[in-house]
């Protein structure tokens, strides 16, 4: 299993969202490791088609697919499983991801 | 950028009726915007707030680049007020980034609070969470309460936390 996590640093929440992914992946029993790569600039956004950061793809698919969103340095938006916003994705959303892909 | 108890800019900005907002104290000045996840989690808190301290002056103002984020534009900022059916503070554009490097703004939301000598009292995050509605931005209510019983603010600067501002390239 591949697993990534995509990043800007203009958003303080790719901390939490990585120590939530591992955590998760651990809890799943697991053995991979994430690669955390940097989004810099609005050229390798587009070019790695970043929708936001954080960003998790597992074998290069989005846990929370951004339909219609544009590729840019941005801080995205997603949905707790209760409604509320957040800027990490629900945890038992990314548990979800790492079953359908175990 | 100003420090606690240095004078807090004045500005005239526009609000998403088109008219020209100027700093009355006190205050509370919140730099906010439309696409941060950590301004809109804690929007609610902010605007129950605005209602419960109706002899303070509100202020939420976008300071983001719209060119590269047309989601913080001026006409998405009145869409969303027009969507919500109206906030409980006017909702300004500053769209030459002047107020907001002013004021030092760092991310969306950083709120300040301005005495009513105009004097900075308060600067930081709502509260300690922004995933934790109960907090009710306790922070900022202290040091509101504080400020207008005419007290020290006992926590008078706390870390803002959420997107950077998105300053022009």
């Amino acid at each position: 299993m591949t697993v990534e996590l995509l990043w800007w640093e203009g958003c303080p929440s790719h901390p939490e969202a990585l120590a939530e992914l591992e955590r998760i992946l651990r809890e799943e029993g697991v053995d991979a490791v994430v690669t955390r790569v940097e989004i810099e600039d609005d050229d390798q956004a587009r070019r790695e088609r970043f929708p936001g950061s954080p960003t998790i793809r597992i074998n290069g698919e989005d846990i929370a697919p951004a339909e219609g969103e544009p590729f840019s340095l941005t801080c995205r938006i997603y949905r707790t499983r209760d409604g509320r916003v957040s800027p990490t994705p629900d945890p038992e959303d990314v548990r979800a991801a790492v079953r359908r892909a175990a | 950028m100003i420090g606690i108890g240095d004078q807090a800019p004045e500005f005239e900005l526009p609000d998403t009726d088109g008219e020209p907002q100027a700093l009355q104290t006190p205050a509370v000045v919140i730099f906010t915007c439309n696409h941060c996840p950590y301004a809109l989690a804690w929007h609610d808190r902010l605007m129950e707030l605005a209602r419960d301290y109706a002899d303070v002056h509100f202020y939420a103002i976008n300071p983001n680049d719209a060119e590269r984020y047309p989601r913080d534009s001026f006409e998405a900022m009145k869409e969303r007020v027009r969507g919500d059916g109206g906030w409980p503070m006017p909702y300004v554009h500053d769209s030459t980034q002047e107020v907001a490097r002013e004021y030092g703004a760092r991310t969306t939301p950083d709120v300040f609070v301005v005495d009513s000598e105009g004097a900075l009292r308060y600067r930081g995050a709502p509260d300690g969470d922004h995933q934790d509605d109960s907090l009710r931005a306790d922070w900022l209510r202290e040091a509101l309460d504080q400020v207008l019983a005419g007290e020290e603010v006992a926590r008078a600067e706390t870390d803002p936390v959420g997107c950077s501002v998105k300053w022009r390239q």
